[in-house]
């Protein structure tokens, strides 16, 4: 499925001058395509004759979970590239470049999906870095993006020398890299000085800690997320934070879920300080994308909690959330992108004042992305937080539980400023509003925001086939062979 | 009674495909978009007449219930049905929205303020029936969205600081609900195997949650009804969202949405939690006491005439909270009915001020007076209902507080006796601001003010006929709540070691 894309990816790239649109068109096709191949994957997996199987030489999983994550990051790219399409000529940046980057990044986070080995997971982790390093600095003449690559860039490869160390301290302790053998050996044999273990945990989560934008390790995020082009941002928070989260939670969830024990009591600290350092410091944000940055910050840290909860439910409330969140973000930083306009000037709230007026839809669509993220019933949002709080207080975890849904209090109050400026500052009359100027809605980034729409608020309304797929699509840990 | 026609659903439902119908209609036809908003409160008014011509008076269980299948995986299921609690209740709602949206017209934008009204009908409606614990709170959460926006958008002076206010103390109050109901549920499912958010089962089975573990779970959703209701201390963002509401979200606000924390208390508070119920009693009803006099004495206090109409409503409430924990047939009933009461009345009184500051552009007290010359119509009517709040013989309101306040003696006397306080208080911080308001010789621009028209007239003719009628004719009303109440309190009077004393037991006396 990886490949495929790959594949395609190089097509794109050898094509000649083709057509306004077609390279988004064509990532969009990629997308869908290596969607089809997840669900039909789905099918192969989920057949109780065949289950999960193992390949190259056992480096990669396909199960359920990795099919999962297949469709979140799938799903991401398309959205994404659909808001990129008309930004790019915007900007004046059209051409192959961002679509391929953005298909290779994707290709990067599908292998962290489905690898099972640590190895991999760096290899995957790498590939989407280093193509995200690139696509945040996209905007040449933009100082704040150039700004964003490098920091991005300095920090990531941090994080990522952090990874490796972790996974070498791992091998250590262990003797393999390959999940299946990891939790096998763990099982066989009691480690007398698990030290170098636990040392080895606390790097891995900091290396993947720092992709998912969990406090401590999130410094980058609000700067990257304002200064990087906005539909990258949107690439961003939902496909790069659904790959760190898909190695994080096979990592510790499956492979090292012998050590519960020891690692949840640093995912409750890492979660608590995830979702009120998130919240309360998007409240004293005044640009939209800032504050955006920040919740999706604490939205980390429900899925954290979710984590945390260390069980089936647990870890199906994540993956659910993940994925309604996926399309809320990507609405969100959808309204943004437009709002923004040329050079994404204009992100401050005050340019959003009177939004329901002059554009009542693109209004409407935003408020119901804002609510949904707030966790409002009737929309994914709020399934999405009842699923993961459900699996905390099934966990004992009340005081965590207490502590998320304040925190969802202080981010409504985000959500709600924006919601104000869009709906309530304007007096009848007002004539600086009305110089504000015209927002245009392209058709491709109004076809992603209705697709992101629609899917927030059927699956409010019906969530059961969601809630149902989420969870089937547990990890599986099988050994190759003897 | 079973029945195969989806009463309840349809009533749920019917409100909130009007609100999108009503959103649908092209910009400019605002014409069409009032006569479907009208149209559909209408239909809902009607429907939840069917419920009550539906509902068997001697009844004590859920009626008209319905259930489908909702979140296989959680065992949730839009489960919906009626008792003679919530009847009334179903009732009121289904009356007081027409009122609402044929007595206020908006000044800008009919469309959204039609759609956020129907869909705020919808949630509403669906509190009243719903007894899923999950789909309860999807309703109890839902209400909060179009009454924010109706506040922020067409209210008045300092409406988004009201309206913020108000999203966010209710919100923190359900955040403790969510963790609750979803810890009753999986303790519940650790006990039986079973997980479900059924709210009958719950309740039910005994002996499921611990008597510790209950008191919190009871705290958890207290807090979320006394923010609601609002209890004293969390009352403060009554008085902005109240005053600062347009006027049909005031009359909704105080009419209908208040009621879903008091109902609240008692459908999820003593129904689940009997025993944690009776542990809390004291505590509660002194707040609601406090509320009582506060309310009271803060009301007698305002220079604002919507104010002071909603500090009345802290005052009147702490009445219902009394009632509902003294745990006695009368004081209950009394709760339920003055829950209804409150509706009828302060929802009349939104009106009325409402049609004064529309007229005269100042709700302050102070620039107001001699009115009853200018608007003799406008001030009898006020007078009634003014009466009514007061709790006149002869009028709703008294029925409602002598049950409660005969109710509670029993089993809290002094507290009663602390409440009889608040009664006369009530009397006079409402006369004296009538007597400012409309005494006198009008001056200036009070001179020359309208009396009501036609369509006010007509808007305030079935409230002012239930007032009357309720006053002098409540029983059948409380005849249709008895069976309901006495089923709850023999629920709690089996799970915890209260009983209730024999004198309080009216309904009672052929039993054993």
């Amino acid at each position: 499925m990886g490949g495929a894309l790959f594949l395609l990816t190089a097509a794109a790239l050898a094509s000649g001058r083709p057509p306004r649109g077609f390279y988004a068109l064509f990532t969009v096709i990629t997308a869908v395509l290596a969607m089809v191949g997840s669900a039909l994957a789905w099918g192969r997996v989920t057949d109780p004759a065949r289950g999960a199987y193992s390949a190259i030489g056992d480096a990669i999983m396909v199960d359920g979970f990795s099919v999962f994550f297949g469709i979140v990051i799938t799903v991401a790219i398309a959205l994404a590239a659909l808001l990129a399409d008309d930004y790019l000529r915007r900007e004046g940046l059209d051409g192959p470049e961002l679509y391929v980057l953005m298909l290779l990044s994707g290709t990067g986070g599908l292998v962290m999906a489905m690898a099972n080995d640590l190895i991999v997971v760096f290899l995957g982790l790498e590939t989407l870095s280093i193509a995200l390093y690139v696509m945040a600095g996209f905007q040449l003449r933009r100082l704040e993006s150039q700004e964003s690559a490098i920091k991005y860039f300095v920090l990531g490869s941090f994080s990522s020398a952090f990874l490796l160390y972790g996974i070498a301290l791992v091998y250590g302790a262990t003797g393999s890299t390959n999940f299946s053998r990891i939790a096998d050996f763990l099982a066989d044999n009691l480690l007398a000085a698990n030290g170098l273990l636990l040392a080895g945990f606390a790097l891995l989560l900091v290396g993947l800690g720092f992709k998912v934008a969990a406090v401590p390790f999130h410094v980058w995020t609000p700067d990257v997320y304002q200064g990087a082009p906005t539909p990258v941002t949107a690439f961003l928070a939902s496909a790069s934070k659904a790959a760190g989260f898909a190695a994080l939670l096979r990592v510790f969830l499956s492979t090292f879920d012998l050590y519960r024990l020891d690692w949840r009591p640093i995912m409750w600290v890492l979660a608590v300080l995830t979702l009120v350092v998130g919240s309360f410091l998007a409240v004293v944000q005044t640009d939209v994308k800032r504050m955006l940055a920040y919740s999706s910050i604490s939205h980390a840290g429900f899925v954290l909690v979710g984590a945390e909860a260390a069980s089936d439910r647990g870890l199906a409330g994540a993956l659910f959330y993940l994925l309604a969140y996926t399309f809320m973000v990507v609405g969100s930083f959808g309204v943004a992108t437009l709002v923004g306009r040329r050079g994404d000037a204009d992100h401050s709230l005050p340019a959003y004042r009177g939004l329901s007026q002059r554009r009542p839809l693109l209004a409407l669509a935003f408020t119901v992305f804002l609510l949904a993220q707030a966790g409002v019933p009737l929309t994914s949002g709020f399934l999405a937080k009842f699923y993961v709080i459900g699996a905390a207080v099934e966990a004992e975890s009340y005081a965590l539980a207490l502590i998320a849904m304040i925190s969802a209090v202080v981010s409504a109050f985000v959500y709600l400023r924006i919601t104000v400026a869009m709906y309530m500052t304007v007096e009848e009359g007002d004539d600086a509003a009305a110089a504000l100027p015209f927002v245009r809605v392209p058709p491709a980034a109004a076809l992603s925001l209705g697709i992101a729409l629609v899917f927030t608020v059927v699956v409010g309304l019906v969530p059961s086939p969601v809630v149902d797929f989420a969870r089937d699509a547990l990890p599986v840990l099988v050994s190759a062979g003897p | 009674m079973e029945i195969d026609f989806p009463l309840l659903s349809l009533l749920v439902v019917a409100p909130a495909v009007g609100a999108v119908l009503v959103a649908l209609v092209p910009k400019g036809n605002d014409a069409l978009a009032r006569a479907l908003g009208v149209g559909t409160t209408l239909v809902a008014a009607v429907l939840s007449i069917g419920v009550l011509v539906a509902f068997e008076g001697a009844d004590a269980g859920f009626q008209l219930t319905e259930r489908y299948t909702w979140i296989e995986d959680f065992g949730i299921a839009w489960n919906l049905g009626v008792d003679g609690i919530s009847l009334f209740l179903v009732v009121l709602t289904g009356l007081l929205f027409p009122v609402a949206v044929i007595g206020v017209r908006p000044h800008h934008d009919p469309r959204a303020y039609l759609a956020w009204l129907l869909l705020l009908e919808a949630g509403c409606l669906g509190v009243f029936v719903a007894l899923d614990l999950f789909l309860f709170f999807v309703m109890f959460e839902i209400v909060l969205v179009p009454m924010y926006f109706l506040i922020g958008g067409w209210g008045y002076g300092e409406r988004v600081y009201a309206a913020l206010k108000f999203f966010l103390f209710t919100m923190l109050g359900s955040a403790f609900m969510l963790v609750g109901i979803l810890a009753l549920a999986f303790l519940h499912q650790r006990a039986t195997g079973v997980l479900t958010f059924d709210l009958v089962t719950i309740a039910e089975a005994d002996g499921a949650i611990a008597q510790t573990t209950a008191r919190w779970l009871f705290l958890a959703f207290a807090v979320a009804f006394a923010v609601k209701v609002p209890v004293f201390p969390l009352h403060t963002w009554l008085p902005d969202a109240h005053t600062e509401a347009p006027t049909a979200g005031s009359v909704i606000l105080a009419g209908v949405m208040l009621k879903l924390g008091t109902y609240g208390f008692l459908r999820f508070g003593l129904y689940l939690f009997p025993e944690a119920a009776t542990y809390f009693a004291p505590l509660l009803v002194t707040l609601g006491v406090i509320g009582i006099i506060y309310g009271a004495v803060v009301a007698a206090m305002q220079r604002d005439l919507k104010r002071l109409v909603a500090y009345s409503s802290v005052a009147h409430l702490g009445f219902i909270i009394l009632g509902t924990f003294a745990f006695t047939t009368q004081g209950l009933q009394g709760g339920v009915i003055q829950m209804v009461n409150h509706g009828i009345s302060t929802g009349a009184l939104f009106l009325l001020v409402g049609m004064i500051s529309e007229r005269r552009h100042t709700r302050e007290i102070a620039k107001l007076g001699g009115l009853q010359k200018a608007a003799p119509l406008l001030a009898g009517v006020f007078t009634v209902v003014m009466l009514s709040s007061v709790g006149l013989p002869g009028l709703n309101g008294f029925v409602g507080e002598f049950l409660i306040l005969i109710g509670s003696f029993p089993t809290r006397r002094w507290w009663t006796v602390v409440a009889t306080a608040g009664v006369i208080l009530a009397a006079l911080y409402l006369l004296w601001a009538y007597q400012r308001v409309f005494h006198g010789a009008p001056e200036g621009d009070n001179a020359a003010m309208p009396d009501m028209t036609r369509r006010e007239l007509a808007v305030m003719a079935p409230l002012l006929a239930a007032i009357v009628f309720l006053g002098v004719y409540p029983k059948p009303v409380l005849e249709r709540i008895e069976p309901a109440v006495d089923r709850l309190i023999a629920h709690v009077e089996e799970r915890s070691d209260f009983t209730q004393p024999e004198v309080a037991a009216t309904g009672r006396g052929e039993q054993p």
